[in-house]
């Protein structure tokens, strides 16, 4: 497993959606390459017959019936809502 | 002797004796924080006013001879602050949530209340339950009760501090990768992580959804079973929540563990573990052979690949899981942001601390476009061979024996540089959420510093009436719970 | 022109017909005021989790299997991580590698031509908001679509020109109209299609750079779009440049294809999944079940039509492009009215009138049972086919019975020959100059008689009769 470089933790914190401060991304890119050297640990074991693991349970097809229940009220919708306008949530432009 | 040192039949027998009310057990509740929680911190917020409402309408329903008492009727209970309650902040304790106004109420808060248990106060943990000392509270660390230079374990270490002070008759915290159990050790109280789907996810906010299980932190295994009996059962708001009947916990404890079959796996007594710790768990190992089980070592060969495994697969889940603190609908937005994008990173920078962003940024990377196989799916395919390890093991034992933690708790600022150091305290811990396991940590002795140790009993799936029967047969015979920390003896 | 053939994919979304959402229970509603169909599940508070609807799925795997596919025997939701306002946990659950349904095909008819259309895959995931844009430059948010169940059906990319894809996109619809799954309104975005788009040189067999479209609201502009997108493509390789690969949307008001210069980074939607909702596994018993709850399809009441009522395959085809049509037809039938002149009054009349008024057929008041009545008044000779048109239009607006319209309107066609022969005679009588042109061989003064005997009867003249009463009183006069 490859090293990870500062281009690419900043191309994960772009996708992650968090903004690094030039301290930040210097320290994350120490961090990460760390934990992924200790992450490569997991080579040691042949895996390539070992079915993954994605839930911890075997249940299979929870589900419910297609009955209606009580939706809020528009003013708890809205409650914590840190900006809104006419019912809605309100954000600066999508586009630009 | 705080009141809460008390047996919960002593507590309801003197309740409808009238020699006590709710209302006095909720208001030495918040006194107690009150007037001992400054140095500790372990507590975010005390909802003095619903607690002592509620208080007074339990006492009047017993006044008036109305409805059956709930199971936990009248006890004074702490939350974990990111288990959901309605009309009561949650945070969480990150920055981004210190104004989420819950608009409902997560499972385990509704079953509290419909066992009657008051519920005061909002805890302080890790933010986003992401550590194992409560140094990565967003808003203040919580201290260990038995030494204040020491943390107290995480991400549940308020919960757990909480009840090594005794300000509450029970706590809940909530359990991903050893969160109940290893602040349970570091302050010597009891911490049960229940069965993965045994108790209702719904309204605790995600850190690892395929391992989290909120479970109680109490002063002894009884306190436990009762608090289990309360929260267990299937939701059907959680669809991972387990459609298993609930067992009657509170008849488990019979105090019996003659031929139970004990297996000690070798990877967590040996290398690793504090000698002051191994000697205290064979010393245990001692005492419950002496009442009739037997125990032997064996061994979980993966052990060694869990930690890895496990902050792979959980920082992958939480990066997906906290995306949603966007700024969008709820949380604190940055302000003046120039468009939709800077609000987005500058919300999320500046409200979540540099834990969470770290394994933001390690589960995002281990989740994307080329990285996948490499190490999400890895991952996946090494928690089926520790999944294994435990099943082999549970083939020919009951239960599953060793310590809590490698070390007692360690003293604040000494791993917080160093995350992989940090993250290896965790190894006694993650298998079991990898295998969805129930386990519990038990005070089992004290180091020569005074700190507590802690033991788990690790259970089949689903079984905790064995790990809570043999945990209570263990504590009454060895009594290290009744100890409790300097300040809190006067 | 010739020289290129054009590669088109087509991406179709809709929405499925359940009562609550796919993962809470608030309602799915269309036209509801904003956010009032939420709760803290569709708005991914902090803490909440999904449960699957279980009519979603099946209606998935009604779909999958009326459009000829193989189901997943074992399938999941999986996360598809991005960050945008109109999705609240900033994952949409989605299906990745184990679709409901895989391996699917359609037929269709271009100029008398049959051919099938695979289908790639159909998956079941969850709609997104709404969102606004403000007169400010703000973007506002109604979150009561977030969470309506959503099929997505992505077709092999078979179709070659515009044409086809129009004609897949209505054989489509037509199919999850049929089956129940889905009320496939586009004007009101429960049924949306994106296309891939490309060409390349005949003979050719790797594809071309695809451009993928976006924003067609309507059958018509997805074909004017897609026409509008092909010739572009030719222009700019002929005139020496490339193709973009690029997302272009739909102008409607400029009619052409504009390209979404977004600063749109790569996607990296990093699935996986999810973990909140259990894995699915489909039974050999549950998938029968489903599929016995599949409606007659189109294809196969078109063969019907024709073969059970020698209906022309193109008016079967007509008929059949919507159930609410095809059933429609059905019931008029089964009143006894001859097919083909139920057929006839379908197209023509009924389905003229809509399209001039821009309804359906839900819209107006006539029934099937009106219809056929009306239909067995013409056939046994109570109205002329000319007043039928009258009695129709009554039907349409009053729902009235035709027997009623023609009672309360005294509409009865005169078909007693000795009152016509008077009234012809008298025709004839008044008017000596048309006599003597028709005498004269001029034939419109037949048509100018036909005419006047109508007027004077108010359109009730048995037609035949008039005409056959004409000529002999002509021949004598």
């Amino acid at each position: 497993m490859s090293a990870i470089t500062r281009k690419e933790v900043e191309h994960v914190a772009n996708l992650a959606r968090l903004k690094l401060t030039e301290e930040e991304a210097e320290r994350y890119t120490k961090d990460l390459n760390a934990i992924l050297e200790f992450a490569a640990k997991l080579n040691e074991l042949d895996t390539s017959s070992v079915e993954p693991t994605s839930h911890a349970t075997d249940v299979k097809n929870v589900m419910r019936e297609d009955v209606n229940r009580p939706s809020l009220s528009r003013e708890d919708a809205l409650k914590n809502a840190p900006d809104h306008e006419d019912g809605q949530f309100k954000v600066p432009a999508v586009f630009e | 002797m705080s009141l809460f040192d008390k047996r919960l039949s002593e507590i309801h027998s003197a309740l409808r004796k009238k020699e006590l009310s709710v209302t006095d057990l909720v208001q030495a509740s918040i006194a107690s924080v009150k007037e001992h929680d400054e140095d500790i911190r372990s507590v975010l917020y005390v909802d003095e006013e619903g607690a002592l409402a509620q208080a007074k309408a339990l006492d009047e329903r017993l006044a008036t001879g109305g409805e059956e008492l709930g199971l936990l009727y009248g006890l004074p209970a702490g939350l974990k602050d990111n288990i959901v309650t309605k009309g009561v902040r949650t945070t969480c304790a990150s920055k981004f949530l210190s104004n989420y106004d819950p608009i409902y109420d997560a499972t385990v808060t509704k079953k509290l209340k419909e066992a009657d248990a008051v519920i005061v106060a909002k805890l302080n943990m890790d933010e986003f339950a992401m550590g194992g000392s409560n140094e990565n509270s967003g808003f203040y660390p919580v201290k260990n009760p038995w030494n204040t230079e020491y943390v107290p374990g995480g991400s549940s270490g308020g919960s757990a501090a909480a009840m090594a002070s005794r300000h509450f008759f029970f706590t809940l915290g909530s359990d991903t990768g050893g969160s109940i159990r290893q602040p349970a050790a570091f302050c010597g109280v009891v911490g049960l992580k229940p069965t993965y789907g045994r108790v209702s996810r719904f309204g605790l906010v995600a850190f690892a959804s395929s391992l989290d299980q909120i479970g109680p932190i109490t002063k002894n295994v009884e306190d436990a079973a009762y608090v289990l009996q309360a929260i267990a059962g299937h939701d059907e708001y959680d669809s991972t929540s387990a459609s298993v009947e609930v067992p009657d916990y509170l008849s488990a404890l019979t105090g019996e563990v003659k031929g139970l079959r004990i297996g000690v796996p070798k990877e967590l007594i040996g290398e690793g573990i504090d000698p002051e710790v191994r000697e205290a768990v064979l010393a245990a190992l001692k005492q419950l052979e002496s009442m009739g089980a037997t125990w032997s070592e064996v061994s979980m060969p993966h052990t060694e690949y869990a930690v890895p495994a496990y902050y792979l697969l959980a920082s992958s889940e939480a990066s997906s899981n906290l995306a949603r603190f966007d700024g969008v609908r709820y949380g604190v937005r940055a302000e003046n942001a120039a468009n939709l994008i800077e609000l987005y990173k500058e919300s999320r920078s500046q409200g979540f601390g540099p834990e969470v962003k770290r394994r933001i940024m390690l589960g995002t990377y281990a989740l994307s476009s080329g990285y996948y196989d490499a190490y999400y799916k890895k991952a996946q395919q090494v928690r089926t061979l520790i999944i294994q390890d435990f099943t082999n093991v549970f083939a020919d034992f009951d239960v599953i024996l060793h310590p809590t933690t490698p070390t007692t708790a360690f003293k604040i600022g000494e791993n917080i540089d160093d995350p992989v150091k940090m993250y290896l305290e965790d190894i006694c811990t993650v298998p079991v959420n990898l295998a969805g396991l129930p386990a519990i940590s038990v005070p089992c002795g004290f180091a020569q510093n005074g700190l507590p140790i802690g033991m788990q009993i690790v259970g089949k799936a689903f079984d905790e009436s064995t790990v809570l029967r043999v945990a209570h047969a263990y504590e009454q015979a060895a009594g290290h719970h009744l100890r409790k920390p300097e300040r809190v003896r006067g | 022109m010739s020289q290129f053939e054009t590669v088109i994919g087509l991406e179709v979304h809709a929405e499925l017909s359940t009562n609550s959402k796919i993962f809470c229970g608030c309602p799915t509603e269309f036209g509801a005021p904003p956010n009032t169909h939420t709760c803290p599940i569709c708005l991914g508070h902090p803490g909440v989790l999904p449960v699957t609807n279980k009519q979603a799925v099946e209606f998935a795997m009604k779909a999958a299997l009326a459009l000829n596919c193989e189901i997943s025997r074992e399938t999941k939701f999986d996360r598809k991580n991005y960050f945008y306002p109109d999705l609240p946990k900033a994952y949409q659950i989605s299906q990745f590698d184990q679709p409901i349904g895989k391996n699917g095909w359609i037929e269709i008819e271009v100029n008398g031509e049959k051919k099938r259309i695979g289908i790639t895959r159909l998956h079941l995931e969850e709609d997104a908001g709404k969102l606004t844009h403000s007169d400010f430059g703000d973007t506002l948010v109604d979150f009561n679509r977030v969470g309506v169940p959503l099929v997505e059906i992505v077709s092999e990319p078979d179709i070659r020109s515009p044409e086809e894809a129009k004609a897949y996109l209505e054989k489509l619809k037509a199919i999850l109209q049929y089956t129940g799954v889905s009320d496939v309104r586009m004007e009101q975005g429960s049924l949306r299609c994106d296309a891939n788009v490309s060409i390349r040189p005949v003979g050719q067999k790797e594809f071309g750079t695809k451009t993928e479209l976006k924003n067609m609201n309507s059958f018509r502009n997805v074909q004017a779009a897609l026409e509008y997108e092909v010739e572009r493509q030719k222009q700019v390789v002929l005139s020496g440049g490339t193709i973009v690969q690029e997302t272009r949307r739909w102008d409607e008001a400029n009619r052409k294809t504009v390209s979404m210069r977004s600063k749109e980074e790569a996607h990296d939607y990093r699935y996986f999944p999810d973990p909140d909702l259990v894995r699915m596994q489909i039974s050999e018993e549950w998938i029968e079940a489903v599929r016995a709850t599949i409606p007659e399809l189109p294809d196969a009441r078109q063969a019907r039509y024709v073969n059970e009522y020698g209906l022309p395959q193109s008016d079967a085809a007509v008929i059949t492009m919507s159930k609410e049509t095809a059933d429609f037809f059905d019931e008029t039938v089964k009143t006894g009215a001859d097919p083909k002149a139920a057929a006839n009054w379908l197209m023509v009349e009924l389905l003229g009138y809509l399209n001039a008024n821009n309804l359906t057929l839900a819209d107006v008041k006539i029934t099937p049972h009106g219809l056929g009545e009306m239909i067995k008044l013409i056939e046994n000779g109570t109205i002329s086919s000319k007043i039928a048109k009258t009695v129709f239009k009554e039907m349409v607006e009053t729902g009235k019975e035709p027997k009623q319209i023609v009672e309360e309107k005294g509409l009865v066609q005169i078909s007693d020959e000795g009152a016509l022969r008077q009234i012809v005679q008298d025709v004839v009588n008044a008017n000596p100059q048309a006599v003597a042109d028709y005498k004269a061989g001029n034939e419109k003064a037949v048509a100018f008689f036909v005419g006047q005997v109508m007027k004077q009867t108010r359109g009730k003249a048995n037609p035949p009769m008039v005409n056959k009463l004409l000529l002999e009183v002509l021949q004598n006069a």
